[in-house]
């Protein structure tokens, strides 16, 4: 589904990215892992297409397509999905509209017909069962005066209702208290399926605990330095990225 | 929210070009180019006015003459040939049309070219059923057809033409016109006085709360015709009143004037809630052409517990040169300004507001947000006054601006006076531009720029947006998108 060769990515003429490489298949979980500055938030914002980070070097390919190629509302339009780390407030603009509006854009894409006000509203009602979450975020204005939790928890409820196939999720365990942790974890699994791809960017192994990955990989330096399996977190939760990035020792 | 699909569909529709770009075919009735004493006379003759309206409108021609053009605004055109303009043009007609048949077809093809929501279209054609707005259709000038008369009539509420409200009503109009704003008031309102062509003029008896939304569209389309329309309304005791005024323009190159003057008068426990959305061409990308839109907009709280409410949302104009005010005379009045004001490539409008404060526990809020894109120039300028005797007034204003591009201005010019130690006045203004981050946030969510920006602006607008009765919101939510249709990215 997802192909990185041999990335190279820079923001203001620094390389962050120096020759990553990443294959995630259909079904797949996998945890992107690393210190601080190691370039986790830049691999979200280069997959999404943000502007400002320019890709120097390499290909990304994404359902056979080159994603490098499209633009930002294309690539979410397409079913790329970016759960941001800092959740952006958006004053006046109510999140019920907000979020309809993008169903739309993407169901257009789709060849789907669009949802009138009250078809969402059913989509919604169904999505926010499905994830025990009530809808009474989504009647405020975007992430504006939202706590921490709050803030992620709307991520994972935009990302149910918009239903991408890749899902990228920087740092959302960040600033989560145990009980919004479980929240935001059972909204992520009840998204996994076999025709669709997670890539949880994370500092801990705690998100992991709840979102069982399929692959985990150490970025360090722009690149990835190590990959493994689910143990590759619990090792590094007890021994820190000391064994894999020496200068964190 | 509908309306954001809907402007995306609209700016495929218009393809970036001026959406109302048409000129209608009509044999008009033009007076020669030029003012002066015998055009007056023609306007006030073919009008059939009595004696005391032509002397009244003499006066006013004779006091223009002495006046100058206003300079203070921040806003640059080329000087205006006052001598090269065509002051009065109307339709021709026989003895005015008695039935929807005798409309010019034509003239039914401008509303349905015009694709805007309101239903004016079906009340004209006469469509059984048709939403309860009350349209008095002024196609320049002259107003051609009057619906929901009957219904209105029955509640003794007058709406209709200001022309025939000459005739039928002489005794309100000499009592109330010129009574907010005078004659002698500014170079415009004194050139509208002389030679104002026709408008609206409603009256809504004592208690009376009307119970529809009434609603004018003006449409200039005369070449080279400057508009001078003459609006006057009053709400008598006890009563409530809502009014829409709509505009929509033909391009054209030649920059077109337009000086209005709108009168409201609120008596004891009265309300009047005017709503404008004002999308006249706005000149192309260079600056050339457009309308000149200098307008003076005026509303007196006359009565105790009478209430005042302007909102507008402007669109379009080359020029906007407006400041809808209310005196708030009478004890415990009350009067709220709620502006959008966008400005686009060339655009420059100088608007805002002027409460003064007379009676005692008199209250104003103001609520402006201006936007600027391309080379856009936005000006806020306001005054609240309070005269001595206003014990515990109140205002509140906030002036937010939003800047788009680095090519655009945006300006705030408040005036506080204040003569009572009583009152209270709170001040907030801020001036912001619209993230790179929360573009991108819509962008990853699907939306395309356009949307994305159209969906900001009219968060940033909403305090605004949400005081327009809702015939009209979805209207104007459009139009601010289609309005910064190109001025990012």
């Amino acid at each position: 589904m997802l192909e990185i060769k041999n990335l190279h990515a820079a923001v203001d003429g620094k390389e962050i990215l120096k020759g990553l490489d990443l294959t995630v298949k259909a079904g797949e979980v996998h945890a992107i892992m690393g210190p601080n500055g190691s370039g986790k938030s830049t691999l979200a914002y280069v997959l999404a297409g943000r502007a400002g980070y320019e890709v120097t070097e390499g290909s990304v390919t994404y359902g056979g397509k080159d994603l490098l190629e499209m633009s930002a509302d294309e690539r979410a339009r397409d079913g790329v999905f970016l759960g941001f780390q800092y959740p952006v407030e958006l004053p006046g603009v109510n999140g019920m509209t907000f979020l309809r509006t993008a169903a739309n854009a993407v169901r257009r894409h789709r060849g789907l017909p669009e949802l009138d006000g009250i078809d969402f509203l059913k989509l919604l009602r169904q999505k926010a069962s499905l994830l025990e979450m009530d809808d009474s975020l989504l009647k405020r204005a975007v992430n504006v005066g939202f706590s921490g939790g709050e803030k992620k928890r709307n991520e994972i409820a935009q990302m149910a209702v918009l239903d991408p196939t890749l899902m990228v999720l920087d740092e959302t365990d960040s600033g989560l208290d145990i009980d919004a942790l479980k929240v935001v974890s059972k909204g992520i699994n009840a998204l996994r399926g076999p025709d669709k791809a997670t890539v949880l960017v994370t500092h801990y192994q705690r998100l992991l605990s709840y979102v069982e990955p399929d692959f985990v990989h150490i970025l360090a330096r722009g690149k990835i330095v190590a990959s493994g399996g689910k143990e590759l977190a619990l090792e590094l939760e007890r021994d820190g990225y000391v064994n894999y990035v020496p200068e964190a020792a | 929210m509908a309306a954001t699909t809907e402007t995306q569909q609209a700016l495929k529709d218009i393809g970036g070009d001026y959406k109302h770009g048409f000129v209608t075919d009509i044999e008009m009735d033009v007076a020669p180019k030029g003012l002066n004493e015998d055009v007056v006379r023609m306007i006030s003759a073919k009008k059939g006015e009595p004696e005391w309206l032509l002397d009244w409108r003499l006066e006013a021609f004779r006091k223009w003459g002495k006046e100058e053009e206003p300079e203070w605004a921040k806003v640059h055109y080329p000087a205006i040939d006052f001598q090269d303009i065509h002051y009065y043009a109307a339709p021709k007609k026989k003895d005015g049309p008695k039935s929807l048949d005798e409309v010019d077809p034509e003239l039914l093809d401008t509303y349905a070219k015009l694709g805007i929501p309101i239903k004016e279209q079906e009340v004209l054609a006469g469509v059984m059923g048709s939403p309860n707005i009350a349209v008095d259709a002024v196609f320049d000038s002259v107003s051609v057809a009057t619906t929901y008369k009957k219904k209105l009539e029955e509640m003794g509420i007058i709406f209709g033409s200001f022309s025939e409200a000459v005739k039928t009503h002489p005794e309100l109009i000499r009592k109330y016109l010129g009574s907010v704003v005078p004659v002698s008031d500014n170079f415009y309102a004194t050139l509208n006085s002389a030679v104002f062509s026709d408008g609206t003029f409603v009256y809504v008896p004592k208690g009376v709360r009307c119970p529809m939304e009434l609603s004018t569209y003006f449409r200039i389309n005369t070449k080279e015709t400057g508009q001078f329309e003459r609006t006057l309304i009053i709400a008598d005791e006890g009563s409530y009143v809502s009014y829409l005024e709509g505009c929509t323009a033909p391009m054209r190159d030649e920059n077109q004037l337009h000086a209005a003057v709108v009168e409201l008068i609120a008596l004891d426990n009265a309300e009047i809630k005017y709503s404008t959305v004002q999308n006249w061409y706005p000149g192309d990308k260079n600056g050339k052409g457009g309308i000149y839109n200098f307008v003076t907009k005026r509303g007196a709280c006359r009565g105790v517990n009478s209430k005042i409410s302007w909102t507008q949302v402007e669109t379009g104009s080359a020029i906007t040169w407006k400041y809808p005010s209310c005196i708030l005379q009478g004890d415990n009045s009350q009067g709220e300004f709620y502006s959008v004001a966008i400005t686009n490539n060339m655009q420059q409008a100088d608007t805002g507001t002027k409460m003064i404060h007379i009676g005692k526990n008199t209250r104003s809020r103001i609520i402006s947000k201006g936007i600027s894109a391309g080379r856009g120039q936005n000006t806020y300028r306001g005054l609240v006054r309070v005269m001595a005797g206003a014990e515990n007034a109140r205002n509140y204003t906030q002036c937010d601006s939003l800047l788009m591009g680095d090519k655009c201005g945006a300006h705030t010019v408040p005036y506080i006076e204040v003569k009572n130690p009583s009152a209270q006045i709170e001040h907030e203004a801020t001036t912001s531009k619209i993230s790179e981050d929360q573009l991108f946030y819509c962008l990853q969510r699907g939306l395309t720029q356009e949307e994305a920006v159209s969906m900001i602006v009219n968060g940033f607008c909403k305090e605004v947006m949400q005081n327009l009765p809702m015939e009209f919101a979805v209207e104007a939510q459009k139009l601010l998108g289609i309005s910064l249709e190109g001025s990012v990215g």
